[in-house]
């Protein structure tokens, strides 16, 4: 499985989509390219166990994890066959300094059980990112060691960067100058 | 390399394998999976405690012998935490014993604002992040726009961009002098950093029209072509600074003092660092030769030559030594910009990425059209998502954009170098002096802007 380490540079868009029959797999999860860009789709239950062969296989450094909440998503998603999307995605970008490779994970995570485990054993590199995207898409990382809000105060309630977050402005009024209306 | 050597080693800018080191053991945890604590031997320093805990421990009893050590804040509004960065500190006596990066005071939520943003106005968001490196945050978006809409930009328009980049690394790292060293206690460093960046921002007000915060790179180029003069400009400036630098290493380089309050303190391996996802000069400097200039050349990085700095140590010497040589570097580099900077267009002549010139609405109701389009709507770009990182001075600054095919980024995520660096602090300062706290925090060089977006 992790015997992808010759990963060439794919030029073509969607190579999954064309063959339409064989999905490219590495690390048990099947491949896509977005923009050239090597991106891998393991399931929830897989998280763990894909992050630990990454880093067998030479990605040693978590560089980037992160949040979408697709809950308002006019377009098309464009999922591997076998990868039904949920309303949150968590991502995470991964290098490989040796071989100056990059791959990114995108994992769904429904919005009934919006958890997942957490890479802080793997990649401690990956516990303020984590604590980030708790806090303010509220995915939960199972096992993060100090799983709490890092942007918002502590006692600050929803998430502000789900899709259904009501934004709005503060009426700001001038000091003693009536409001026209 | 002995300890008095001033300057520390550079690696060959050769696109050859980087010497990352080799993990020296691999560890399997209790499920089988691999893991990278054991690579963090001081992790049990980070102060895992909330406000409401801390607020509690006030109301407890003394409990005499077992209460030996001290909560204590340090900022967030301290003149060595650069900005709003605030710690709490677990002290015993002057050792720090554990502690806790507390941010979140400068957070606006660009991140959701950007939502609400065209690709046109993206740039005057992002280029608030890092204050100090406006044209990174610029960069890094425009390349991720560019990469969605699939444009190819003029190769003036990326010579130019290479040029205010290099030039605000510059700057960026005069920045960090000036504060370093005032950080430590050599005041006057503040006035001169300050003074040598006033000058690298003048060009900067030359060129963009404004000293901070420029807008100046664009999806599809950049705002305006190069004033006539810039030439002499950066030419003059390239000829200020390194009798400047030789001063600093004057004033700070070869200085005892200097020395024994850096060398040696706030020390990190090089799996310590990666394992913590530090990018930039704090993973250089311990022994790390990754730059993504060289080894995953973006703009005409691969057209240039220059070298990377890395350091020996992980020390805050070591994290000083390496920006100031870095100056060094990007001098190298805007001097070979300046003779191989190509004529041609500074920005797509793609209506529909970038406005028509002025002069053409007047004549051709097109563009007149698109003109309008672009201002009121914006340009529609792609459905996709990409990742696009840019070494900044800090590290790695990498922007995520995700496209439902709208004029507006549906999620735009800034992995900032800050942010992620801060993490270090706390490994790098456990059972060291608050004074050494100190130095630790100035090495790392954090833009709270940028860490807490």
């Amino acid at each position: 499985m992790s015997a992808e380490s010759t990963s060439e540079d794919t030029q073509s868009e969607e190579p999954v989509e064309e063959a339409g029959v064989e999905i490219e797999m590495a690390y048990g999860c099947p491949v896509s390219y977005s923009r050239a860009q090597r991106v891998i789709h393991p399931t929830r239950e897989q998280w763990r166990s894909v992050a630990s062969s990454l880093l067998a296989d030479g990605f040693n450094m978590c560089v980037d994890v992160t949040g979408v909440d697709y809950l308002t998503f006019g377009g098309q998603r464009r999922l591997p066959a076998g990868i039904e999307g949920e309303r949150f995605e968590v991502v995470a970008g991964f290098i490989s300094h040796e071989r100056r490779e990059r791959i990114r994970a995108r994992v769904q995570v429904p919005e009934a059980d919006a958890t997942i485990a957490s890479l802080y054993s793997i990649y401690p590199g990956a516990d303020a990112l984590e604590r980030e995207v708790y806090d303010l898409l509220g995915v939960a990382f199972e096992g993060h060691p100090d799983l709490s809000r890092i942007m918002m105060p502590e006692h600050w309630e929803g998430h502000p960067l789900r899709k259904d977050y009501a934004t709005g402005a503060i009426p700001v009024q001038f000091k003693g100058a009536p409001a026209s209306r | 390399m002995t300890v008095t050597d001033p300057t520390p080693e550079t690696a060959d800018a050769d696109p050859v394998t980087p010497v990352v080191p080799a993990p020296s053991t691999i560890t399997i945890d209790d499920d089988g999976l691999l893991t990278q604590l054991d690579k963090l031997p001081r992790r049990n320093a980070v102060l895992r405690m909330s406000e409401v805990r801390a607020a509690e421990l006030v109301d407890e009893p003394l409990d005499g012998e077992n209460d030996q050590t001290m909560l204590v804040n340090m900022g967030p509004s301290h003149p060595s935490t650069h900005g709003v960065l605030r710690l709490m500190l677990e002290l015993d006596g002057e050792t720090v014993r554990r502690s806790k990066p507390v941010i979140g005071y400068l957070h606006t939520g660009m991140e959701k604002q950007a939502e609400s943003l065209t690709y046109l106005q993206g740039p005057t968001n992002v280029t608030r992040m890092d204050y100090a490196a406006p044209f990174f945050n610029e960069l890094a978006f425009s390349l991720a726009v560019e990469e969605l809409l699939g444009i190819e930009i003029p190769e003036r328009a990326t010579w130019i961009r290479m040029l205010m980049s290099e030039m605000n690394r510059i700057s960026s790292h005069l920045l960090f002098m000036a504060t370093n060293g005032m950080d430590l206690g050599a005041v006057s460093m503040m006035i001169y950093g300050w003074r040598e960046r006033e000058q690298v921002l003048r060009f900067f007000e030359m060129v963009t029209g404004l000293r901070m915060n420029h807008n100046y790179i664009r999806p599809g180029g950049v705002a305006a072509d190069l004033p006539d003069g810039w030439r002499d400009e950066v030419l003059a400036l390239m000829d200020m600074l390194p009798p400047r630098l030789e001063e600093y290493d004057i004033l700070m380089t070869g200085q005892p003092i200097w020395r024994d309050r850096l060398q040696g303190v706030g020390t990190m391996t090089a799996e310590e660092a990666i394992a913590l996802s530090a990018t930039g000069p704090v993973l250089r400097s311990a022994g790390v030769p990754w730059d993504l200039r060289r080894d995953e050349p973006y703009l005409a990085y691969d057209q240039v030559e220059f070298d990377v700095v890395v350091g020996t140590y992980g020390d805050c010497f070591d994290r000083y030594a390496i920006r100031l040589n870095e100056i060094r570097e990007s001098m190298r580099i805007v001097r070979q910009i300046v003779d191989k900077m190509p004529r041609g267009d500074y920005r797509v002549q793609d209506t529909k990425v970038t406005p028509p010139p002025r002069a053409r609405i007047d004549e051709s109701m097109e563009a007149l059209i698109h003109h309008f389009k672009i201002f009121t709507e914006g340009f529609k770009v792609p459905e996709g998502e990409t990742y696009v990182a840019v070494e900044s001075p800090r590290g790695e600054l990498g922007c995520y954009i995700v496209s439902d095919g709208s004029s507006k980024p549906y999620r735009m995520h800034f992995r900032g170098p800050s942010f992620v660096n801060l993490q270090t602090m706390s490994h790098m300062m456990a059972d060291s002096l608050i004074a050494d706290a100190v130095a630790v925090i100035s090495s790392v060089d954090p833009i709270l802007g940028e860490v807490d977006r």
